[in-house]
């Protein structure tokens, strides 16, 4: 347990990308099994406990902790595991730190009423950092910093291999991984994912440059509609399915829906993950309302209505198709889908064009729903796991802009913990709209941002944030309505979930407008037209 | 900004308070006709130490201890107040007829609490102390007292400082086991600097002490004081900085340069930040601090809570900080607390 919290101490404060892959390949290569294992299930798809930490946490620490104190501390700490760790009282007799297996081990087997007195006795045994690792250990994914990625591409460096390799047999594996680090330190063959679906690295795409249009030729690209969605990979094995997300996080749980389109299939696709109803494209909150779920209800799977609507082809059956050209590939989808067309799914269509001119047209034109604007694919590519340079380019429609008044701000967590990073703004209710009493707000909040603008910016904002405080509520802050944010986005959408009755896609502080009057800002009715 | 303390029920007030009440140049002692470390020029300043927040230019007459007067002519020039009034630890001085005495505070050299007595009651301002060792001031002096006007910038109970020894080592350790870096420690000119380049000194660590130029100054004021600092030099042009090789070495440096591509010139520079913020991950974080120092110039929240105690005060103002924590704490002690919400302090400085 020491070990692995002064490794996620150690990453918390390294910010160079190769200092912290040095840390953690120095970490897998130096420790036992089983405890590296858990270690990387805890930085990568977490350990598989369910601990209601956020009832228990609070009542443990209550009495020895005021809850009102409790409740500022957290506030100002801005994230649970650490407030805790910092509040649990220290033991007179000192530390007796357990193995990291052994804590996994009592908290796999303890009953459920039991967590209570083990959590508090664990606690007892470990030191402030040794009680944040435990917390976040317990809680799922660590938040330190470390992607699953990170974690990955570092063993690959500890045991000088291709992180492809691992990412391929990884959805094949169980935590603590003893199969795999046996492969590593060269004791046993590569695990065998066998009829398992397991994720393939996806190929990303680079956004446009005014200087790689001189480098092209119109003839060698293909042009796709780029969608608002997700981007998933399908993978589908010996009557299993999978649905991974574009960093290979399983997400095959909260769609049961697309699961069953593929019963019995054997292939690997890339596509769009959406919410289509009718044929269209519903609005990207729509396909919020099924993300981040662990199940789904019958009614979420009626009112939002997965599709998946496919780019690639990666493997038809057991054969890889990742080394051929993407033009050839597109005609194995184009002849898979005819042969036997899964539900639930259609194809990506292709966007013929004579010249870049054209395209253009076609491009600044185009405002259907769920269109981020187009892919151009080179026809000659293979699929190349990452972000090549020189094959696949997104070139997205111009962000829509408008001038908000700040009106809340909320701490941040986190690297922000502390500071005011979150901002409410909103627009003016126009003049004319007669409901208004003397004395009400006339602004309506539209949307929420919490980036584009850099740490300098951050902190004017947060001592604009602090001189103009016009009312607390817990975190939050009011401020007197004088600062105009230029906000940028992609979209406008109706929404029932907000006062104001619109929602943005993509909300981020475009600049600070320090310079404007706030009753110049815009109303709600210039936002409406956005629709 | 202009911000004034909402005034509670007449009835719930102590009657000292119609006598010294927050005004929004600060605390202001109506029959003495002075006000204690003012945020703007006022005719009479009563000042408990050095830190800009507290001691600023442009006053008629200001009343402080020898080292505070030195530090403000230091850092604003010898006409920074009209009149200076030195004062030494424990003497009693009568301004308008008000009874004024500075003691210790243990939080920089020269740093005072302000004891005023009138009409049998006795408030003590303790302007920001703290109650840990420091080899370069004064330590903390506890008086007993009716108010007790104090501090809140580490009041969460969340904050409980390191001892400080234990955290130079920790930086004499990482220099040693890091030979081909540079370590940057970032902390305030005025009190830290001094205090961690003591403590690195009592560590056992001799090398010369590389400072940036704002640090300089004030530094050999200490010396001058007689508080010894070892070897230190002082980091000249760029181009004498780009020539030589700091690797293994201790460079200090404000903590606004740590960020600064000024610091991107040393070798391969490792950061640290001494301060008691460095308890909260996040904060340590937002600096890209390395290695967080927890040493404070503050009292941590047990130091607040038995210093309040030990004055045996039944009635506590909260100055500048985390107020709503403190006064809560002190409500459920049972002692009277509010904030006085005055404007102008810096409640994050450490």
């Amino acid at each position: 347990m020491q070990r692995f919290a002064r490794l996620l101490d150690n990453l918390a404060y390294t910010q160079s990308r190769n200092r912290k892959l040095a840390l953690l390949a120095h970490y897998f290569q130096t420790t036992p099994d089983p405890d590296r294992g858990w270690a990387l299930a805890a930085l990568t798809d977490g350990l598989p406990f369910s601990l209601p930490l956020r009832r228990i946490l609070p009542e443990l620490l209550s009495a020895t902790v005021d809850p009102q104190l409790y409740r500022l501390s957290r506030d100002y700490v801005g994230d649970t595991a650490e407030t805790v760790s910092l509040l649990w009282p220290e033991q007179v007799r000192g530390y007796d730190p357990p193995a990291l297996a052994a804590v996994v081990a009592d908290f796999e087997t303890v009953s459920r009423n039991d967590i209570p007195k083990l959590l508090s006795n664990t606690l007892d045994r470990l030191d402030i950092s040794g009680r944040f690792a435990l917390l976040k250990l317990l809680g799922g994914a660590p938040r330190v910093g470390v992607s699953a990625r990170l974690a990955k591409t570092a063993i690959a460096q500890a045991f000088t291999r291709e992180v492809g390799e691992i990412e391929e047999v990884w959805h094949a594996l169980d935590p603590p991984y003893l199969d795999l680090f046996a492969w590593l330190d060269g004791t046993a063959d590569r695990p065998d994912p066998g009829g398992r679906p397991v994720f393939r690295p996806m190929m990303l795409a680079h956004p446009i440059e005014d200087s790689d249009w001189p480098q092209l030729d119109p003839t060698d690209l293909a042009a796709e509609w780029k969608w608002d969605g997700i981007r998933v990979q399908i993978a589908a094995v010996g009557g299993d399915m999978r649905l991974f997300s574009r960093t290979g996080d399983d997400i095959s749980r909260a769609f049961p829906d697309i699961a069953s389109a593929f019963t019995g299939r054997h292939c690997v696709l890339d596509g769009e993950l959406l919410v289509v109803r009718d044929e269209e494209v519903a609005p990207f909150n729509d396909l919020q309302q099924r993300l981040n779920r662990k199940t789904v209800s019958a009614r979420q799977l009626r009112e939002f209505p997965a599709h998946v609507r496919l780019y690639d082809l990666l493997l038809e059956g057991d054969d890889d198709l990742r080394e051929l050209p993407f033009e050839e590939r597109r005609r194995r989808l184009e002849a898979w889908y005819a042969n036997a067309p899964a539900p639930l799914t259609d194809l990506s269509e292709q966007v013929p064009f004579a010249d870049f001119h054209a395209l253009s047209e076609i491009w600044s034109k185009t405002r259907a729903s769920g269109i981020e604007g187009l892919m151009l694919k080179r026809k000659s590519s293979p699929y190349i796991a990452g972000r090549p340079k020189g094959h696949w380019w997104k070139w997205k429609r111009a962000p829509l802009t408008l001038d908000c008044v700040l009106m809340y701000a909320q701490r941040g967590s986190g690297k922000r913990s502390s500071y005011y990073s979150d901002y409410t703004f909103g627009v003016w209710v126009d003049d004319s709209s007669a409901a208004l009493e003397p004395g009400e707000v006339r602004l309506v909040p539209v949307g929420k941002a919490y980036s584009g603008f850099t740490d300098e910016e951050l902190r004017e904002l947060d001592r604009f944030v602090r001189n103009n405080t016009t009312d607390r509520f817990g975190p939050v802050r009011a401020v007197e309505p004088k600062l105009v944010l230029e906000v940028a986005f992609d979209a406008v959408q109706l929404s029932s979930r907000h006062k104001s009755g619109i929602a943005m896609r993509f909300p981020r502080i475009a600049r600070i407008r320090w310079d404007k009057p706030a009753n110049e800002a815009d109303t709600l009715a210039t936002v409406k037209a956005l629709l | 900004m202009q911000t004034s303390s909402r005034p509670l029920p007449l009835g719930k007030r102590h009657p000292a308070e119609r006598w010294l009440y927050p005004r929004p140049e600060g605390l202001f002692c109506e029959p003495g006709g002075f006000f204690i470390d003012p945020n703007k020029p006022v005719d009479k300043a009563l000042i408990t130490h050095g830190h800009a927040d507290h001691a600023r230019s442009g006053h008629g007459a200001v009343l402080a201890t020898a080292e505070t007067i030195s530090i403000m002519k230091i850092r604003y020039g010898d006409g920074c107040a009209g009149m200076f009034q030195t004062v030494r630890y424990g003497e009693t001085n009568s301004v308008n007829g008000v009874s004024v005495r500075f003691v210790p505070a243990g939080h920089i050299l020269g740093s005072a609490q302000i004891i005023i007595e009138r009409a049998g009651t006795r408030v003590v301002i303790s302007g920001d102390y703290k109650r840990a060792a420091d080899p370069t001031c004064e330590p903390f002096e506890l008086v007993p007292c009716d108010i007790f006007v104090t501090e809140a910038t580490f009041a969460l109970p969340v904050f409980r400082h390191e001892p400080a020894d234990r955290e130079a080592h920790r930086l004499v350790g990482a220099i040693r086991q890091q030979p081909d870096r540079t370590h940057m420690l970032g902390v305030y000119g005025l009190g830290k600097c001094q205090r961690m380049i003591a403590l690195l000194r009592q560590a056992g660590f001799d090398q010369t002490i590389h400072l940036h130029g704002a640090l300089v100054q004030l530094t050999e004021f200490y010396q001058q004081c007689g508080i010894p600092m070892g070897p230190v030099s002082t980091i000249e042009t760029e181009k004498a900085a780009r020539r030589r090789d700091y690797a293994g070495q201790l460079v200090m440096c404000p903590p606004s340069a740590l960020a600064d591509r000024w610091s991107r010139r040393f070798a391969d520079p490792a950061t640290a930040f001494a301060s008691g913020w460095m308890r909260v991950r996040g904060r340590a974080r937002q600096r890209g601090v390395e290695l967080p120092l927890i040493v404070s110039d503050h009292a941590d929240w047990p130091e607040l809570i038995e210093t309040i105690e030990q004055t045996g005060a039944q009635e506590v103002w909260v100055t500048h900080g985390r107020e709503d924590a403190l006064v809560h704490q002190l409500g459920l002690m049972g002692i009277s607390a509010r904030a006085l919400t005055l404007v102008g302090f810096e409640d994050e400085g450490d």
